[in-house]
């Protein structure tokens, strides 16, 4: 007789009811989390796949430099920023380091700026190499290599122009040199 | 007997330069410098940006040697394998780290394959409940069957007889 009734309670209407919610509420968080996991999956692969910057207006930044002193890049509107990515590390970074002292040379009183953050190294050997090249641009650390991951650098060197209103006028990636750096200053001066 | 002497006298003095040396080595040896295994104990938890999925212990880019020769110098100055982590991490960002820690959104690289495998057991288990479910009730299908087709068998044979 008991054992009837528990079969009833089980085969009545509402029972099959609820069962029949629990199974859907089952499915329902089980395919949204399938979801939420290929969509976050689809923004990393896009993201991945997108390259270094190459146009728009550059992610901003703040570079403390190893003497101390602070950059903004947005606070630098209405002057050319090159901004420079090398290591003491990358023998490429040495075959444009003294191009890159001339470009200052040249360049520092036509309000151009030239900004270099040494990426993933350490800093007795960033030292030697910038006493070792005889630079003198301001050059600081890139701390949690912040800088360079919204920058989406592959490597080091790349090298991004910025123009006097603040948009990314060009990216070398990989070495430069005095010439190809000088033909894009020289246009954005003209203006 | 005087050139006994000497050689001697030459033997003795090459035992005590030896010695000398010799005690000197191990004074030497018993400065604070880590071993190379210490080193490579906190190398092997530390990634190099530069050249990603290898171990800094198993890298040989200069970047990675750079970075071995600074835990060296971190040891060597008294710093813990903690505080050397800790260090890289801040100076070149969490990816540095095999593991990174569990805060903010890196808790769902620790929880999420567990909870995902516990998830995709309860479905097996659930889905081969539902197929023994279904074998039982076609089992109790047949039986019924067999029942119905032994009452039409009486049914048949009775209403024979009665005729």
């Amino acid at each position: 007789m008991g054992m009837s009734r528990i079969n009833s309670t089980k085969t009545s209407p509402s029972y099959s009811i609820i069962r029949h919610a629990k199974d859907k509420l089952g499915q329902i968080a089980v395919w949204t989390l399938l979801a939420t996991l290929l969509v976050f999956l689809a923004i990393k692969l896009f993201q991945s796949s997108l390259g270094p910057v190459r146009s728009g207006t550059p992610p901003d930044f703040t570079l403390t430099t190893f003497s101390g002193q602070t950059y903004t890049l947005s606070e630098l509107k209405g002057q050319i920023v090159i901004v420079n990515f090398w290591a003491s590390w990358c023998d490429p970074c040495k075959a444009e380091a003294a191009d890159l002292e001339m470009i200052w040379h040249d360049y520092k009183d036509r309000d151009v700026l030239l900004l270099g953050i040494d990426y993933a190294d350490t800093k007795d050997e960033a030292l030697t190499y910038l006493s070792t090249w005889n630079i003198t641009y301001p050059n600081g650390p890139d701390v949690g290599t912040r800088i360079s991951q919204s920058y989406r650098i592959r490597g080091v060197p790349e090298t991004y122009i910025v123009t006097q209103d603040g948009l990314l006028a060009k990216s070398f990636i990989g070495p430069t040199s005095y010439e190809n750096i000088a033909v894009i200053l020289e246009a954005l001066l003209d203006k | 007997m005087v050139k006994t002497w000497v050689t001697k006298q030459f033997l003795f003095s090459m035992f005590v330069t030896c010695m000398l040396f010799g005690s000197l080595g191990n004074v030497l040896a018993q400065d604070n410098s880590p071993t190379d295994d210490e080193v490579n104990a906190i190398s092997k938890q530390l990634y190099c940006p530069v050249c990603e999925s290898i171990p800094l212990d198993a890298c040989g880019t200069q970047a990675c040697i750079q970075w071995r020769d600074t835990i060296r110098e971190k040891l060597s100055a008294g710093w813990s394998e903690e505080e050397i982590k800790q260090y890289f991490s801040n100076q070149y960002g969490v990816r540095v780290l095999a593991e990174p820690p569990i805060k903010g959104f890196n808790k769902l690289l620790w929880y999420l394959p567990p909870f995902s495998l516990l998830i995709g057991s309860l479905l097996v288990i659930r889905l081969l409940a539902k197929t023994r479910t279904n074998l039982n009730t076609l089992d109790s299908g047949i039986s019924n069957i067999d029942n119905a087709d032994r009452y039409v068998d009486r049914i048949e044979n009775e209403l024979k007889q009665w005729e």
